[in-house]
């Protein structure tokens, strides 16, 4: 008799939907790092003194410092001179106005990828950035959020249309010193989302950035910033995909996040970069720096992260709780299947008084996956009465692949009261037996049991969003259980 | 009509010999209750004719509706109508009791070539048999199985039959742990599928249940055979004298 065992293993290996290359003139700036490469890049998109400065001092800084060896994730060194650091698609030199300006192709590749730009077919409800390569191609609902007072357009444009927003806000989350990759990003990154949410707005849709690497041998280096002034509510879903190479290509973002007095951002990411194939090769080095600072009285920022692409994965979304009574969460499905590598997680800086930080972090590691969750739980002396409570499961779908868990606890305040839980499971022969004897395919019997484990994250992302996620993981785990 | 025909068979667990040439028949509209002590085979037996993983058939046949069973991958058997009610329901932490309801009666359906049930069909249909179960409606909404208490375990179980209305239904001590109440409920539920078109095979420890589902025919197993074969008077011979004798008798001979 087949064992369940084998018809797991079978499961898992499903093809990666996303990779197809987009055939388009594209402006790329050739390989290499250097200040001149960081002139050209600020002199492409028009920048004003201060962003040339502030990238340069980056760059400056960057140069004596080295990449991080502290994670749990191995491959070889980067050749930082091999890799193009500015790829456009052409088009003309004042970019879009409107949707029917942006070229045909791309607005095809973005249908194929199920995410129709064409407002009059989108989801209702939804705004949209495409960034492609290094720029964003086209931002939709761009008026209807201006009527609510939101500013919701690309990075470059933020730059040129408020430069006093940007200069203000800009490397206070994530300092431009802040680490190896973060400091890089600060020196060339080439676009990403903006958004501001005015007082007292609540952002009238969710909002959300398509995040598409298409050139070879490029990295893409954005940047998104989003501020929610006192007493606004904003939700962002950030998508990612890529084409499918041998080789590995570099994504290194940085994200801010501000909430002032009684703000709230709601923050989503389904990460679907290409994994490798299934003997590791390829695939997208994912390192990223998220860091959301809940600045103001009662502020809340919510992470909800769906991390299933990324050859390698490195990024640990983050508060900073400084008002009071501010709240932070972390609610994270990372998926290690083949070759992947995950060191994901999450830091909760509690330095207000009575600050609460939620941490559910659900890991499933398949194949030769190696999947860790790192968190840091820090209570400064100030954060009288904050409470954390951390749940961080591991779900073992091969005997090849290994489950990490790495909880760094600073208490320095005798008030707190901190939990931590940790469970490692399996999905057991007798589950899926027990499904398979009610008629249930094992593929879906496997999906039902993963999805169960997620459960608790993926009601916290945003309606349209869960099924794409459930989808997603579907696939991604295909062929990937023993 | 025959349902069910086992012969011969011989099953092992690993290394362990664990049935030893079972041969059994079951009609349809019978009910046929396989007893025996502790060990002696019987969650094995149900457990094989299901698809159990980790047991492996040495030799004998399985024929069920005229198919070799045992060439079918468990979900197939499924699917034709074959039901195994756990002795040890399974807990899936996250997936929704009435989630798993509809996917395996949508699975089913789907097989014979019926229409899938869409949310709201669905759900009247399981609250008509939840009412019929006792149980709470609450349930439907809980993780499968999880934080259910044995109680209402085995009533899931039977609500999931009930649901089902398979041709062969397997119990596998689905007696075992329930109070009287719980019992009665149960009973219930398995004479409401007795028809003259199914099967029903008990396996049970003790006659308790069957003072509530008479059975048309009791087998004994033990030591990986059936040893003694005969009616209802057999269950109670059983309660009254134990299983020891059964054994001596099957040494002698």
């Amino acid at each position: 008799m087949k064992s369940n065992q084998q018809e797991l293993e079978s499961l898992v290996g499903r093809k990666y939907r996303h990779g197809f290359v987009t055939d388009i003139a594209s402006d790329t700036v050739p390989p290499g790092l250097s200040e001149d490469v960081i002139r050209v890049i600020s002199t492409k998109k028009g920048e004003p003194a201060f962003m040339l400065d502030w990238r340069l001092k980056a760059y400056r800084r960057w140069l004596k410092m080295t990449a991080p060896t502290w994670a749990h994730v191995h491959y070889p060194p980067i050749d930082f001179q091999g890799i193009s650091y500015y790829s456009a698609p052409k088009q003309r030199t004042d970019g879009p106005k409107s949707l029917d300006e942006v070229d045909p192709k791309l607005l095809e590749t973005y249908d194929k990828l199920g995410i129709p730009l064409h407002e009059r077919a989108r989801l209702a409800g939804v705004a949209v950035d495409a960034v492609f390569d290094s720029v964003s191609v086209a931002t939709t609902f761009k008026e209807r959020l201006a009527e609510a007072g939101v500013v919701f357009c690309s990075f470059s444009e933020a730059v040129q249309n408020h430069p006093a927003l940007i200069e203000r806000y800009l490397g206070t989350v994530v300092p431009v010193s802040d680490n190896f990759y973060a400091t890089l990003n600060s020196a060339v990154f080439t676009d990403g989302s903006f958004v501001y949410v005015p007082k007292g707005v609540r952002c009238p849709m969710e909002l959300s950035t398509y995040f598409r690497i298409n050139a070879s041998k490029t990295g893409q280096f954005e940047r998104t910033l989003i501020i929610a002034d006192e007493g606004s509510h904003v939700s962002y879903l950030e998508g990612c995909t890529a084409p499918m190479r041998d080789e590995n290509q570099l994504h290194a973002a940085v994200v801010e996040l501000i909430a002032q007095d009684d703000a709230q951002i709601k923050y989503s990411t389904v990460q679907n970069w290409y994994p490798g194939d299934e003997n590791g090769v390829g695939g997208i080095y994912n390192f990223v720096t998220k860091r959301g600072d809940c600045r103001g009285r009662n502020s809340k920022i919510s992470w909800t992260q769906v991390e299933t692409g990324s050859a390698i994965t490195w990024k640990y979304p983050s508060c900073i709780l400084r008002g009071d009574g501010s709240v932070g969460e972390f609610y994270s499905v990372a998926l290690a299947n083949h070759y992947q590598q995950a060191d994901t997680g999450t830091k909760m800086i509690h330095m207000g008084r009575n600050t609460r930080s939620t941490i559910v972090s659900k890991g499933i590691s398949a194949g030769h996956g190696q999947n860790a969750y790192r968190g840091l739980v820090k209570i400064l002396p100030g954060a009288e009465g904050a409470r954390n409570y951390t749940q961080c499961d591991s779900l073992l779908m091969s005997e090849t692949c290994g489950a990490h868990t790495f909880p760094y606890i600073e208490v320095r305040n005798p008030t707190a009261v901190v939990e931590h839980e940790a469970s490692t499971s399996k999905i057991s022969d007798d589950q899926l037996f027990y499904c398979l004897q009610r008629g249930i395919a094992a593929e879906d019997a496997v999906n039902m049991i993963v999805n169960g484990f997620c459960k608790q994250v993926f009601k916290e992302l945003p309606m349209e969003f869960a099924v794409e996620a459930q989808n997603l993981l579907a696939v991604s785990l295909e062929g990937a259980v023993g | 009509m025959m349902i069910l025909s086992v012969r011969d068979l011989r099953v092992r667990a690993g290394e362990r010999l664990i049935l030893d040439g079972v041969t059994l028949d079951v009609r349809a509209g019978e009910v046929c209750a396989i007893m025996g002590p502790n060990g002696s085979g019987k969650s094995t037996l149900t457990g094989v004719l299901a698809g159990r993983p980790g047991l492996e058939v040495i030799s004998g046949t399985a024929t069920y509706l005229g198919r070799d069973l045992l060439a079918m991958p468990a979900e197939e058997r499924a699917r034709q109508g074959l039901f195994l009610a756990f002795q040890y329901p399974v807990e899936i932490p996250g997936v929704n009791n009435v989630y798993l309801l509809k996917a395996s009666l949508n699975a089913l359906r789907k097989h014979r070539g019926e229409p899938e049930l869409d949310a709201f069909e669905f759900l009247n249909l399981v609250r008509a048999k939840i009412r019929q179960m006792q149980m709470d409606e609450s349930l439907l909404n809980r993780g499968v199985n999880e934080g259910f208490s044995g109680g209402e375990k085995k009533r899931n179980e039977i609500l999931q039959m009930s649901l089902l209305e398979p041709t062969l239904a397997l119990l596998d001590e689905t007696d075992s742990g329930l109070d009287i109440d719980a019992l009665k409920v149960v009973a219930d539920g398995v004479n409401a599928l007795r028809s003259p078109d199914r099967a029903i095979v008990m396996v049970t420890h003790y006659q308790r249940l069957l003072d509530y589902v008479v059975p048309d025919q009791v087998h004994v197993l033990a030591g990986g055979r059936i040893v003694r074969s005969g009616g209802r008077e057999l269950a109670l011979e059983l309660e009254r004298r134990g299983y020891d004798w059964l054994r001596e008798g099957t040494a002698a001979a």
